[in-house]
């Protein structure tokens, strides 16, 4: 086959050469309009715009901060514009990038770029990418330097971290597994850098590659990336496909809505894949093997007797505040107003999520599926420490559920954990 | 025998399956659903805002109802966008899109509950009468225009985009006035509200809020119309 192709490019060039000019420019064209529409929706699946523009900015002009553990990086400008974007780039270098984690002059990337992720992307789709970004308006907007602390502002760190936590290479498909299994994995394993947030990270910044998908605290975000296992208790194991997809696709579902990071990648990125990428995804998540993970302990004295201290004063403010949406006993009027019984997100370990929607509310994200959601008000300025505490420890306690019960410090502690 | 047997446990078990099959049915009825209105949509805004965006007892949480549905609008789509600064309201409406906003505009606009009472007079008498001024006439001396040459003589607001000042508590008319002046509230070039605010002192804007904040509800809350006014300045945020 390789023998032959020199011949068939020749022959294709004599053909075009052959051709009057006009015509050879519309070919080009036109093959260059699939490709585009290609990346654009590669690049959705990725969820580029997300990180690479700010709220209201020019689109792919960089520059939102990120704050880490390790100080403040800022994102940097990936429009088609030549000075300070990077419509000088070769769609070589753009791939190298994205599989190596190394910019174009041969620096090692902060691993807030999800290469660990995007390695796993094909060559050709992540030429589709670079088409796409290229026809997009160029935006002169010169990159922010980062203000990273010593030493986590010193690259050559990254040598050290990498060779711990990145393993480059394409994403290999799994013969045993279905295409759509497949076509699930090369989704949430690469550009749906899932992982980023749904496995827990080290204190070195990197994933626990025995933890995949268990769920992880978003360090300075401060909210807590559920389990995607098929574990019972805490991941995806007794959902159906319909609300795993209703979930990614919509933002809402029966057994709960998105809220916080997740609703921003709703937002930006899943609603506009197809039903079939995102069942496809869903496939692969309910697939994940049950591991023990998010596993409630069995709750300890002090435990016991804080939720028999709380539970009372939990029920009046939940009568009071709550049970007009979520219902009596606990069962929502989904997929609106989300059911709190038999719900992980409210049960999981970390009580953080729980907590912060009783504080701060929220809208789930308006999508094309769900253009007018439902909000969730905040309490923070109408609720004690103790009163949230209280509910948050009976929504975990009542029904049914197996949570444990809340403190008031934690309660404290969240009410400055940053919003937005 | 031996299959009559098994016939009878055939029986027994499919009819056994047939209810339980009925008691699934019923555990996964259809549970109620959220009654399909924006004000079920709102109850997001109603503990701050009230459930008519007729406000609360907070200070801070202004009434919303009323106001013109383009001032609104203008409003979350810059919370939304991070131009005006408020981080509970930032992140409630970070993932909302702009038909949707534009629909909770429109229906906080299109309630009218009754305002609350005036609030009582809390500064002295030369204050209020200094406030009373810079409401009604301005002060030509230092280009201050009157409140009332764009928010209207009974101060309910223009339609589209200029917001009625009425049932507002003092704290909060004080915090907006500063926030203006000081530049962390600001909206699309010219910025008309931003150029007075930056004219007026503390004891003004203290004056101001204050007699605004005494005054009774109007006779008719409605925004007077588009245009209806001459306004003194050019705003980017009202098209006229």
């Amino acid at each position: 086959m390789l023998r032959f192709r020199p011949f068939r490019a020749l022959t294709v060039a004599v053909f075009m050469a052959a051709c009057a000019a006009p015509i050879e420019h519309a070919i080009a064209q036109s093959a260059d309009a699939a490709t585009v529409k290609r990346g654009e929706y590669l690049a959705r699946a990725g969820d580029c715009i997300a990180c690479h523009t700010l709220p209201a900015g020019k689109t792919f002009g960089g520059g939102r901060p990120m704050d880490t553990p390790f100080g403040t990086l800022f994102t940097p400008n990936i429009s088609s514009d030549k000075e300070t974007g990077i419509g000088s780039w070769s769609a070589g270098e753009f791939y190298t990038m994205m599989h190596s984690g190394k910019s174009r002059d041969g620096s090692l990337l902060y691993p807030a770029m999800p290469y660990t992720s995007y390695t796993k992307v094909t060559r050709a789709d992540s030429d589709a990418i670079y088409a796409f970004l290229m026809s997009t308006p160029p935006v002169h907007q010169p990159n922010r330097p980062h203000e990273l602390r010593f030493p986590f502002n010193r690259r050559e760190l990254l040598y050290g971290w990498r060779s711990l936590f990145f393993r480059e290479g394409e994403y290999q498909p799994d013969a045993t597994q279905s295409a759509e299994w497949n076509r699930g994995a090369y989704l949430v394993e690469g550009l749906g850098h899932c992982s980023m947030c749904h496995t827990a990270i080290n204190a070195l910044g990197g994933n626990v590659k025995s933890k995949a998908f268990e769920g992880g605290l978003i360090p300075i975000q401060n909210w807590y990336a559920p389990s995607l296992t098929s574990n019972k208790e805490a991941g995806l194991g007794d959902w159906s496909m319909e609300d795993i997809v209703g979930l990614l696709h919509a933002g809402v579902s029966n057994r709960g809505a998105v809220y916080g990071p997740m609703a921003e990648v709703v937002y930006d990125s899943l609603q506009y894949l197809s039903e079939e990428d995102v069942r496809a995804m869903a496939v692969y998540l309910k697939a994940l093997p049950a591991r023990s993970g998010d596993k409630p302990a069995p709750p300890s004295q002090a435990a016991v007797e804080a939720r028999s201290d709380l539970a009372p004063l939990g029920k009046k403010v939940y009568d009071q505040h709550c049970a007009e949406c979520h219902a009596t006993q606990g069962q929502g009027k989904p997929p609106d107003f989300p059911p709190l019984a038999n719900n992980q997100s409210i049960v999981m370990n970390s009580s953080v999520n729980p907590i912060r929607m009783v504080l701060n509310g929220g809208y789930p994200p308006g999508t094309f599926k769900n253009p007018k959601p439902y909000g969730m008000p905040p309490f923070a300025q109408s609720l004690s420490d103790v009163e949230v505490a209280a509910v948050v420890t009976y929504i975990r306690t009542a029904w049914g559920n197996h949570g444990t019960p809340v403190s008031v410090k934690e309660v404290n502690e969240l009410r400055s954990a940053p919003l937005y | 025998m031996r299959n009559v047997a098994k016939l009878g446990t055939f029986f027994w078990s499919a009819l056994f399956a047939f209810f339980s099959i009925g008691a699934f049915a019923a555990d996964n009825a259809p549970l109620e659903r959220a009654p399909d209105t924006m004000q079920a949509r709102v109850m997001g805004c109603a503990t701050c805002h009230g459930s008519q965006g007729q406000g609360t007892d907070n200070d801070y949480f202004p009434r919303l109802s009323g106001k013109p549905a383009g001032y609104l609008y203008n409003q979350l789509l810059a919370f939304r966008d991070g131009r005006r600064k408020y981080p509970p309201m930032n992140y409630l409406l970070a993932y909302l899109p702009d038909a949707y906003l534009k629909q909770i505009a429109e229906y906080f606009a299109s309630e009218h509950p009754p305002f609350p009472p005036p609030s009582p007079v809390t500064v002295d008498s030369k204050t209020l009468e200094l406030g009373k001024t810079l409401v009604t006439k301005g002060n030509a001396t230092r280009n201050v225009p009157a409140c009332v040459s764009c928010h209207g003589a009974s101060m309910t607001g223009m339609e589209p985009a200029i917001p009625g000042l009425l049932g507002l508590h003092a704290d909060y008319i004080s915090a907006q006035l500063g926030a203006w002046r000081y530049g962390t509230r600001s909206t699309v070039a010219p910025d008309c509200m931003g150029q007075v605010a930056k004219l007026l002192s503390d004891r003004d804007i203290t004056a101001i809020a204050a007699y605004l904040a005494t005054l009774p509800a109007p006779a008719d809350p409605v925004p007077v119309a588009a245009g209806s006014l001459k306004m003194p300045l050019a705003c980017g945020s009202v098209h006229n």
